[in-house]
């Protein structure tokens, strides 16, 4: 058997280049960022010092939508020829798939984020107090927080019904201490304020809900 | 035909099998052993238990009650490697051509080398390097390349749950004589089908179920006498 | 059983009352004698009263929660069904608390701060604690998998594991925007103690019987459901064909 990283890596670029050869889900995404940036800048309208204020939470709001949607089609192709089984059968540990899965997810969330963040800039006038590498760093962190997770909740949710609503239904309660952090911090290093103790916050978030769902990903792989 | 080298121990050993999908009960006390090389013609009305069957010996489905012991391990991640299944959705990617999906799947067995998935594709009778996506086969091509998936890795044991279905003639024939060589190499094959006449000469054994238990193993195929049709008619 | 569970249950009922009676008044006059309950508070006046059901509900369904927690990991180690009911029962209890505890925050904010919510440590852990186990119910609930348990208590450990988290967050989040503490910080009168003590115990009670009832109905439900299975399993299917005899044998055709 190949070894488990090589068949995360083969699942994560295969992942990539069928993306890639679709653009299926990233172009409908990516206008779905837009469409979300452009919604929020019509329901807030603040000046450049309140935007600074609010800009964390507005930003990360629209970065959980954006992440959602991307989800809740992790498993989709999976699903389409029932994959999965094909997989279940074969001597791959189930890891392997989800790390790939999770990583493929990052990437695509970060792509999204990198091109709702100047949107936002623009929209709001935002200007960082704070060192701008600070700010992704924190992006960094919380998307894993919310990715991990909601490739763990996307597998879960495939054996229930109304599985598109389920995903988020798991997902949200779950990460509020991962929002409360991502949103903290990030308005914290905007206003050139120190926030480490939130990066910390979301570095344990990370360490702690990786070990789990590596932990239980294959029992609910093989919970049919 | 060849005769195989004969195992004196059963490959497969089933003793009351019980599935239940809450209230339905799939698999009603299935036991069974079943020798290796030899091919196996499972036979059946549809809601019988044939699939059901197949799939908790392929791991998938986890029995409500009863043993199953597969190469002598009762826990299928100790033969996965050892086992192919094939299933009537094809467990490919739509998107990738026939050769980038066996690569991707000789993956998860171990295998590295493109050489293998070349030949196996050229087995069951495709183009390794035809670069249409598998999600515009057709039919017949589709079930034969997903035939390929579950050969790459070559298992001692093959479970294929409907490969001929709305496969054309000469497809299925070509398919069957592709099942029989293997047989002969050697290895065990179990076939849900519900077009028992294009195994009649293969298989080695005929084996019937009906709601849930096995009814009737024989080595010749009949089919239902005259009398019986019009009864139904 | 039965007897324990009555007796169980007139005393769980008095030391409810009793408790909600000290809770209510400072002196209460009950036949005869006099019963001392709960002094009024200094600056709130009888509103706060209403703290001696919040707290109380808050332990008892972090109390509750955590079997649920427990419960969880023996079954995801173990397979256990009764593992399973129990981390039902707690959670399905628990969540009834907590929305005991949203309900009367809110109730109490209102009269002495004039706002309806204050990310208060308790309030708002409380408040995540309620979605986590109001989605861990609705997963139950949606989930058509025939292993409902596992996918469950994964979740339960899920959410187990966010508390410390939760908790964490909030607190820090309230150390840099100050808010109202409810429940008074920092030390309490004896007596009020007292009260709060009696009126947990008489909850944890409670909890305790509800918790019984719900397993007890919850185990007959599935020993139903398993007779149920059993006996569909053992019905003869219709028309079912006689004999094993060999295939080649001419017999009636095969029924549909």
């Amino acid at each position: 058997m190949s070894a488990p990283s090589g068949i995360t890596r083969a699942t994560l670029f295969k992942d990539l280049r069928l993306e890639w050869r679709s653009k299926d889900a990233i172009n409908s995404m990516l206008f779905f960022s837009l469409l979300v940036v452009v919604v929020f800048s019509f329901s807030f309208d603040p000046t450049a010092e309140e935007s600074r204020q609010i800009a964390g939470g507005l930003i990360w709001v629209a970065f959980l939508f954006a992440a959602v949607v991307a989800l809740n089609q992790t498993w989709a192709r999976e699903l389409r020829n029932q994959v999965l089984d094909a997989y279940r059968v074969s001597p791959a540990p189930a890891n392997s798939l989800f790390l790939a899965k999770a990583f493929g997810n990052f990437i695509f969330v970060m792509v999204l984020e990198a091109v709702m963040t100047p949107l936002f800039i623009a929209f709001y006038k935002l200007r960082s107090l704070g060192p701008p590498w600070q700010l992704a760093v924190v992006a960094a962190l919380g998307t894993w927080a919310l990715v991990v997770n909601g490739t763990f909740f996307a597998a879960m949710s495939l054996r229930t019904r109304s599985r598109e609503i389920m995903l988020p239904l798991l997902l949200f309660p779950i990460s509020s201490p991962a929002i409360i952090g991502m949103v903290q911090a990030t308005t914290r290093i905007l206003n050139g304020e120190g926030a480490r103790s939130w990066i910390m916050l979301l570095v344990t978030y990370d360490l702690v809900f990786t070990t789990s769902c590596l932990l239980l990903f294959e029992t609910v792989l093989n919970a049919e | 035909m060849v005769s195989s080298q004969s195992n004196t121990s059963p490959v497969i050993t089933v003793s009351n099998l019980v599935k239940q999908f809450g209230r339905f009960a799939a698999l009603r006390g299935v036991s069974a052993e079943f020798a290796g090389g030899k091919l196996y013609a499972i036979l059946g009305d549809n809601g019988a238990g044939k699939t059901t069957l197949l799939r908790t010996l392929a791991g998938l489905n986890h029995p409500t009650r009863g043993e199953i012991s597969i190469l002598g391990k009762s826990d299928f991640r100790d033969i996965c490697d050892q086992v192919g299944y094939m299933a009537h959705p094809s467990l490919l990617y739509d998107e990738m051509s026939g050769m980038e999906n066996l690569t991707y799947f000789g993956r998860l067995y171990g295998i590295n080398e493109q050489a293998r998935c070349r030949e196996v594709i050229s087995s069951v009778g495709l183009d390794p390097d035809l670069s249409r996506p598998v999600g515009q086969y057709s039919q017949g091509m589709r079930q034969r390349m997903s035939l390929a998936r579950a050969l790459l890795h070559d298992p001692k044991i093959l479970l294929l749950d409907e490969p001929f279905s709305n496969v054309d003639v000469h497809s299925a024939a070509d398919m069957v004589q592709l099942l029989a060589k293997i047989r002969d190499l050697g290895k065990t094959i179990f076939v849900v089908t519900h077009q028992a006449a294009l195994l009649e000469g293969v298989a080695d054994e005929f084996v019937w179920m009906e709601t849930g238990k096995i009814v009737d193993r024989a080595t010749e195929f009949h089919p239902p006498t005259r009398s019986a049709t019009e009864a139904r008619a | 059983m039965k007897w324990t569970f009555r007796i169980f249950g007139i005393i769980t009922l008095c030391l409810l009352i009793y408790g909600t009676s000290i809770a209510s008044s400072p002196v209460i006059h009950v036949v005869g004698f006099t019963l001392n309950g709960a002094p009024t508070e200094q600056t709130m006046g009888d509103v706060q009263r209403i703290f001696y059901y919040h707290v109380p509900s808050a332990w008892t369904a972090f109390i509750l929660f955590f079997i649920n927690f427990v419960a969880s990991i023996v079954y995801l180690i173990r397979r256990n069904p009764a593992a399973d009911i129990i981390a039902l029962t707690t959670a399905e209890v628990g969540v009834v608390f907590c929305t005991v505890v949203l309900v009367t925050g809110p109730i109490w904010a209102r009269p002495v701060w004039g706002i309806w919510w204050t990310w208060d440590i308790r309030l708002t852990s409380t408040l995540v604690l309620w979605l986590i186990y109001v989605a861990y119910l609705m997963l139950r609930r949606f989930s058509s998998s025939g292993q409902t348990p596992v996918l469950a208590a994964a979740l339960a450990v899920f959410g187990a594991l966010d508390v410390p988290l939760v908790y964490f967050s909030i607190w820090f989040f309230r150390t840099q925007h100050p808010q109202p503490v409810m429940g008074g910080g920092g030390s309490i009168d004896p007596r009020m103690l007292h009260v709060l003590l009696i009126n947990w115990l008489a909850f944890s009670c409670f909890a305790f019987l509800v918790c019984w009832s719900r397993y007890r109905l919850e185990k007959i439900r599935r020993e139903v459901e398993e007779l149920q299975a059993l006996e569909a399993l053992a019905d003869s299917p219709p028309a079912q064909r006689a004999g094993s005899g060999a295939i080649g044998s001419s017999s009636p055709g095969r029924p549909r």
